[in-house]
């Protein structure tokens, strides 16, 4: 079975984030807790990456290493070949929605990073990024008045705002319903489309996965080691029911170690 | 809205007037059935309102009150906010003063009363000095709360978005806390109005709390000391709903409700 899983440990492409030896352990009552055994990581040029996982396997606290927010406990991350020693406006974290900020607009969010610019060059940012994300309309209008879906919409657009080379995403569509989360899957790939940001992207979602990446990592449970890495090998638009979707999927299935009967 | 059904406008002027008749119907008859030559009735009452509102005396109290209201709550609150945006934000100053704080801030303004008069003498900066204390501390830890409550994504947004610590104060956790600011504000200025009457009974010789104690001494004229007691209320409503408009300002709003 594992054999029609397509897998690549490297990307085709220019590497742009390389992750080497990510060890990371919390102490928790004077006991040191491995949460990342030796991580290895590439990632390459506009790449999108999904990091896939039971939760409690580490993959959030990867991703916040990467990102900058944690040390690890030994190894570097490197992004342009840089070590990574905090976070930059060059790579931007998303979070649930609850990331954006409740006392800002939604255009007084989108133009929260754009200090630097000039007021005419930010007004235009925020106009394009508004229309890109589709919130027209609701300028003016206060994320408690936004839906679940708008609000992380808005968040995305905060952080493309900044033009940022690299998006990390943890779980973004989590709280949010399945049909939302499905209309949301389709505009994240669209912006990725137009814009090839270089993509991180947290889930324990094996369809969400196997729908958005160029490439799975898929993870262990705690302490998290990365299993497999596995290459998704249909191109965009991607028909979920075609055999190679539902091969790739049954894949990483039984790579994770789930049965398909309930 | 908690009430299941929504009553209808009249009802909501109709029982609290209601209420209130009661209530002065039940004062009026008491004193009329206990025959008491010393408690005034709501009438006399309102016969010693009219009288004070002759005299120029009222509006003088009234504003004196109010001053040293605005200039006690306002040097707490410019000095507390950022104390305690200070203590919020630096942990090991704020483990450092806060045992001291909360032996201090159960202590009753009242009890601080001689200290300010031996500090200040009797007079006006004895009253402020008060009402500073007062208020001082709920500022101080709505505002040291506000901030440690300030959700860890909101930091790490603006770490993220290449903040300095100062941009980080002012345009997340600041914004953030102001919420909780704004209700230990509301609080503080509700006990500077309680304390403000108690520091002029003793501390000076005008204002609504004179007013209370110093027609009670010259000739037991308990009408006033009702009518001042009830303007007392009066204004301290008035200071209390013009604050919580502060809470509808649509940057703060979301702060007071449950979704968001």
């Amino acid at each position: 079975m594992e054999s029609t899983v397509a897998i690549a440990t490297t990307p085709a492409i220019e590497t742009k984030l390389r992750a080497e030896h990510i060890y990371m352990s919390f102490t928790r009552d004077g006991e040191s807790m491995p949460v990342l055994e030796d991580i290895n990581l590439e990632v390459g040029n506009g790449e999108f990456l999904c990091l896939l996982g039971p939760s409690g396997c580490g993959k959030s606290t990867l991703l916040s290493i990467i990102a900058g927010f944690l040390s690890p406990t030994s190894g570097e991350v490197k992004i342009d070949g840089e070590i990574v020693r905090g976070p930059d406006p060059r790579r931007i974290f998303v979070f649930q929605e609850r990331g954006v900020f409740p006392w800002l607009t939604v255009e007084g969010n989108i133009g929260f990073g754009l200090f630097k610019l000039t007021r005419a060059e930010r007004d235009r940012r925020i106009a394009h990024y508004i229309k890109m994300v589709g919130l027209e309309g609701f300028e003016k209008s206060y994320p408690s008045e936004l839906s679940g879906g708008m609000k992380q919409r808005l968040e995305v657009a905060r952080a493309l705002a900044v033009n940022p080379d690299v998006l990390f995403l943890d779980e973004p569509f989590g709280a949010l319903d399945s049909i939302t989360r499905l209309i949301m899957r389709g505009e994240l790939l669209r912006i990725w489309e137009a814009e090839r940001k270089t993509i991180i992207f947290v889930t324990h979602d094996i369809d969400e996965a196997v729908q958005l990446a160029d490439r799975v990592a898929v993870m262990s449970a705690r302490p998290g080691r990365i299993q497999q890495i596995v290459n998704i090998d249909i191109p965009h638009p991607r028909d979920i029911n075609s055999p190679r979707y539902l091969e790739l999927r049954t894949g990483i299935f039984n790579q994770i170690g789930l049965a398909h009967h309930l | 809205m908690t009430a299941l059904v929504e009553s209808r406008k009249w009802e909501k002027f109709f029982w609290p007037v209601l209420v209130s008749a009661a209530l002065l119907a039940l004062w009026h008859f008491s004193v009329v059935w206990t025959a008491t030559k010393v408690f005034p009735s709501p009438l006399d009452v309102e016969r010693g309102f009219i009288g004070l509102l002759h005299k120029n005396v009222l509006w003088k109290d009234i504003a004196d009150s109010l001053r040293r209201v605005a200039l006690g709550f306002g040097a707490a609150a410019v000095l507390g906010i950022p104390t305690g945006l200070v203590l919020g934000w630096y942990p090991a100053i704020d483990q450092v003063v806060n045992p001291t704080m909360q032996v201090l801030r159960p202590i009753s303004p009242i009890a601080w009363i001689p200290v300010a008069i031996i500090f200040f003498g009797v007079g006006d900066a004895a009253a402020v000095f008060l009402i500073f204390l007062a208020s001082f501390f709920p500022i101080v830890v709505a505002c040291v709360d506000g901030v440690s409550n300030v959700p860890s994504v909101f930091r790490r947004a603006g770490r993220n978005f290449g903040l300095t610590p100062v941009q980080l104060l002012t345009r997340v956790v600041f914004p953030a806390a102001l919420p909780q600011i704004i209700i230990g504000l509301r609080i503080a200025l509700g006990i500077s109005w309680l304390v403000v009457v108690a520091a002029e009974m003793i501390a000076v010789d005008s204002g609504l709390g004179y007013l209370v104690i110093d027609s009670r001494n010259s000739g037991k004229h308990y009408d006033l000391v009702v009518a001042a007691m009830l303007i007392i209320g009066v204004i301290g409503l008035l200071l209390d709903t013009g604050f919580r408009g502060l809470e509808k300002i649509r940057s703060v709003r979301w702060g007071f409700r449950h979704e968001y």
